[in-house]
């Protein structure tokens, strides 16, 4: 993604009208930086200066927004996302255990990527399958009803990459 | 397909599509639930294992359809005409399910049973989980491709939109909407209709619609089940509201956790427009409406009004202060309308249906009807909608099919992080806003979880907690402190640290961040550790004094023991011990408690459940008294009933005195009756003192004569109580004053006198044992 190409007015769509200029720069912020993480896996430095010029905005406050969401990360990250359900269904039914494996099996904490880039391990408030608790996310790919065994199987999945 | 360019038109088309026979019923049709919990559980395997299956000549219809309900047996499918409801699919059964097209008769195995006795239930109708619920909101999920506009429009939707363009005005919808009282259904239950009329009242030419798809409480997922099984009802719903109060610009705030849904509405508004009922001149009338969707970066304060709108502004999500409400200046300084998803989609059915029809619906207050995410520790998890009005229990037991492995409930938490959780007790109370909220809880977005015996209310109150406070977004002090200092007393509380007089402390700073917060999050952020202070105290005294966790699950507390007995010297518990505090001798296993750091590894590990967890005092009650844990139990069980319970236990008997007769008959009636304590009444026989053998010494040491009236020596200030004092205090509070004899007074009524024999007596089978292990 080319950050001097986007299309403002093209993206921010037909709200756009009634913005004034700024505005509509300001309201396709938190958009373009949800894009440039998914092509990038992180926001790095350089790219933030960058857009910081293009968008007229100042790098403390693309720097303000972005560390108040959870989404957004300044680090690189690993190629095996694993995101550990910690919400109140999964939490009920035993998933704070699923986190304690992990951590225990690749020696990292919550929040943190193994040295080779191989996994991050995070939590997540819900994914809304509260159905299969305990659930874990590994990328896209939703894993329910974890016992002892699956946890095995995904240690072993991740490992074997 | 072509834009519709006026309302006839659209009228056309639906009826176009009935004559082709698009969904009508009795065709050859398999409906495979692709929600996203099934779709984890594997069901677009199975729908591709259908596809491929060579099916000779069967004509069938595959419909991948949104969230059916029933999570917790996914896949599950329909097969029509037959109706028969398929649970726990997998791809290896695509023959069977087939096949139930060739001989007409469903495939047992795949059927939904309550248990391995129950026959099988062939139609989704005769599973207790759909029985009881009504399916307003969630109407057509589970009945139609959510992707496809045509499936939609042939079954009913945008009957309304027909309806307003072509005959209503739009004070006329806005009446409709407020005479059916629809409360917000995000959580504060603010009636929509009344919200409506604030921006509509406003001059101001620039309106928005936002609909608040935020939806971070953990264990709820209603909004994206609605969001990915039924977009075009949102839609519809969204239209009406810019209709109403003539917006033309709308917002859709989804989780960026919900990529399903996010793709679902991409293509239906993209359709929506192609075919004219979104984007500009919608239907030909000139009224534009164009619907933007916005995702959520992860932050659950986002899920608050003003602070979405700050959010959808490009601004961190800091919540503002109210007024002005959005409705009046919101995003952008627009009036605005935000919405739940799930309160936007009732409205299309209101406006077909007329008012009338809905509050039909639910109760008084609260009409319409309620989707709820059951999950937790009930058998059959899911989604479920029901009238307003429904109690807990037939939610949990009827619908959810009651508890796992046949525990214990102990509680139900409603409405999220910011909800409460409500006891046994009232199990039977109705759910809607306005009860939930007298037992101290909140309707909230819809989260329903279930708790069970082994669920530690305390560990269950920090979970909620730690969530709203990593979770606040450090604006206002009250939240951003408060809540941390809040979390930092529950962790002492359950590593075992507790000291007397936390409780209180916590009580107070959850009264000072309810009431000195800016935003939703913190107003409510203190409910689940104050309901579960209020309901569940024991637990909090049991951690704090007698550092003790009964559903096992903080570690840190408690005494670990082996019990001998059911211990079969496998040894693992030694094998778990990291710090060596299982000891071997030649015929058993036990644990050092100097080593031990109460880590629980024993305990998990025990195959046979050998390894007990007590209280330190009944440990020490068992060795050196040799009191068999049950009746410390029984004791402790017997010291928190009330004095009623002592009365009710003894013969029925009031000895009174008119205070103007003399001691002389005062001796007299004692020594007939055989007391040691009567009652004196004044002429209204109304309680005026007791008059006790004490009292006879005194009149004898001060050489009083016999023949003196009551009245001049009673004592005035004698205490009464309640005959619902528990056994404990009122022990405690006769010990203190030093008095033997407990008058127990209702009102102005006398109930009765208990002693401190009666005291004993009551509990004495089990201080029996002590004394006798005493001397």
């Amino acid at each position: 993604m080319i950050i001097e190409e986007i299309e403002i007015d093209e993206q921010i769509g037909e709200v756009g009208r009634i913005l004034s200029k700024q505005e509509r720069k300001r309201g396709l912020l938190i958009h373009v930086l949800q894009q440039i993480q998914e092509n990038d896996g992180y926001l790095q430095e350089e790219v933030l200066r960058r857009l910081s010029k293009n968008l007229n905005i100042s790098l403390a406050e693309i720097y303000s927004v972005a560390s108040f969401y959870k989404m957004f990360h300044f680090k690189p990250r690993g190629r095996k996302i694993v995101r550990v359900c910690l919400g109140t269904a999964c939490y009920v039914r035993g998933s704070k255990k699923i986190l304690t494996t992990l951590e225990e099996e690749f020696g990292i904490k919550n929040g943190e990527t193994t040295e080779d880039l191989a996994m991050t391990l995070e939590t997540v408030g819900c994914i809304g399958c509260c159905g299969l608790a305990p659930v874990t996310m590994i990328n896209e790919e939703i894993i329910g009803e974890i016992g002892t065994k699956k946890i095995e199987g995904i240690v072993n999945a991740i490992k074997e990459e | 397909m072509k834009r519709f360019n006026s309302v006839n038109d659209l009228i056309s088309y639906r009826k176009l599509l009935l004559t082709e026979g698009l969904l009508i019923p009795g065709k050859n049709r398999i409906k495979v639930c692709c929600g996203t919990a099934c779709g984890a559980s594997g069901s677009h395997k199975v729908v591709r294992a259908l596809e491929d299956y060579p099916k000779s000549d069967l004509d069938i219809e595959l419909i991948k359809t949104g969230c059916q309900g029933l999570c917790q047996k996914g896949p599950v499918m329909k097969v029509e005409p037959y109706d028969y409801f398929y649970q726990k699919v997998s791809p290896d059964k695509a023959s069977e399910i087939l096949s139930t097209y060739i001989t007409g008769l469903p495939a047992r195995d795949l059927l939904y049973r309550e248990s391995f006795i129950n026959p099988p239930i062939e139609k989704m109708e005769g599973v207790p989980f759909y029985k009881k619920q009504l399916r307003v909101v969630l109407r057509n999920n589970g009945r139609i491709d959510p992707c496809n506009i045509s499936h939609h429009i042939a079954v009913g939707g945008y009957l309304a939109i027909e309806k307003i363009f072509s005959s209503m005005t739009p004070e006329q919808v806005l009446d409709e909407v407020k005479k059916a009282n629809i409360r917000g259904r995000g959580g504060a239950g603010f009636p929509a209709g009344i919200k409506w009329g604030f921006a509509k009242k406003s001059p101001v030419s620039n309106k928005m619609v936002i609909a608040n798809g935020d939806e971070g409480d953990p264990g709820a997922f209603m909004d994206r089940s609605v969001m990915e099984g039924d977009p075009f009802s949102l839609l519809e719903g969204m239209l009406i509201c810019a209709y109403v109060i003539c917006a033309h610009y709308g917002f859709i705030y989804v989780r960026h956790e919900y990529p399903l849904a996010v793709k679902n509405l991409g293509i239906a508004i993209k359709k929506a427009e192609e075919i004219g009922l979104l984007g500009k001149n919608i239907l030909g009338t000139g009224f534009d409406f164009t619907v933007h969707i916005r995702e959520g970066a992860g932050a659950f304060v986002c899920g608050e009004e003003t602070a979405l709108m700050a959010s959808v502004e490009g601004e961190r999500g800091f919540p503002r202060p109210k007024p002005p409400f959005p409705a009046e200046s919101g995003l952008w300084n627009s009036p605005t309308i935000i919405n739940n998803v799930e309160t936007l989609v009732n409205i299309p059915y209101i406006i077909e249906k007329g008012a009338d029809w809905f509050l039909s619906m639910g109760t008084q207050n609260s009409p319409g009807t309620k989707v709820f995410a059951l999950t937790g520790k009930v058998v059959d998890t899911g989604l479920v909608e029901v009238p307003m009005g429904i109690t807990l229990r037939e939610i949990i037991f009827d619908i959810g099919g009651g508890i796992i492995n046949n525990k214990k409930f102990k509680a139900v938490q409603t409405g999220g992080p910011s909800g409460g959780c409500i006891p046994e007790q009232y199990l039977d109370l109705p759910v809607d806003y306005d009860s939930l909220a007298k037992v101290g809880s909140i309707m909230g977005s819809g989260g329903m979880v279930v708790m069970d015996e082994d669920n530690c209310m305390v560990d269950i109150a920090k979970f909620f907690l730690s969530f709203t406070q990593s979770e606040s977004c450090g604006k206002c002090p009250p939240c951003r402190i408060g809540t941390y200092q809040m979390l930092q007393i529950l962790e002492k509380i359950t590593s075992g640290n507790g000291e007397p007089g936390d409780i209180e402390k916590l009580e107070k700073l959850g009264k000072l961040v309810k009431t000195g917060s800016l935003c939703g999050l913190g107003l409510t952020a203190p409910n689940p550790v104050l309901t579960t202070i209020k309901y569940f105290r024991e637990e909090y005294e049991e951690h704090i004094h007698d550092k003790y966790c009964r559903a096992k699950v903080c570690s840190g507390l408690g005494m670990f023991i082996i019990e001998q007995s059911e211990c079969i010297l496998c040894g693992l518990c030694k094998q778990a011990c990291a710090f060596d505090a299982v000891k071997e001798t030649r015929r058993r296993f036990f644990i050092d408690q100097d080593y031990c750091t109460r880590c629980k590894a024993c305990y998990l590990a025990c195959p046979t459940g050998a390894v007990k967890i007590k209280k330190k005092r009944h440990v020490r009650l068992e060795e050196v008294f040799g009191i068999p844990p049950e009746s410390i139990e029984i004791m402790e069980r017997r010291c928190r009933m009330t004095l009623r319970d002592i009365l009710k236990s003894k013969p029925p008997m009031i000895v009174t005195i008119q205070k103007n007769r003399t001691i002389r008959d005062a001796v007299y009636t004692m020594s007939e009756k055989n007391v040691s304590g009567i009652f004196v009444v004044d002429e209204n026989n109304k309680l005026a003192s007791i008059f006790t053998e004490r009292d006879i010494v005194r009149c004898v040491f001060n050489n009083i004569s016999l023949d003196e009236t009551i009245e001049n020596i009673m004592r005035r200030d004698i205490t009464t109580f309640d005959p619902s004092t528990e056994i404990s205090s009122a022990i405690t509070v006769a010990s203190r004053k030093k008095i033997r004899h407990i008058p127990v007074v209702e009102g102005d009524n006398i109930v009765g006198m208990i002693t401190f024999r009666d005291l004993v007596s009551y509990l004495l089978p089990e201080i029996c044992y002590m004394s006798e292990a005493l001397y």
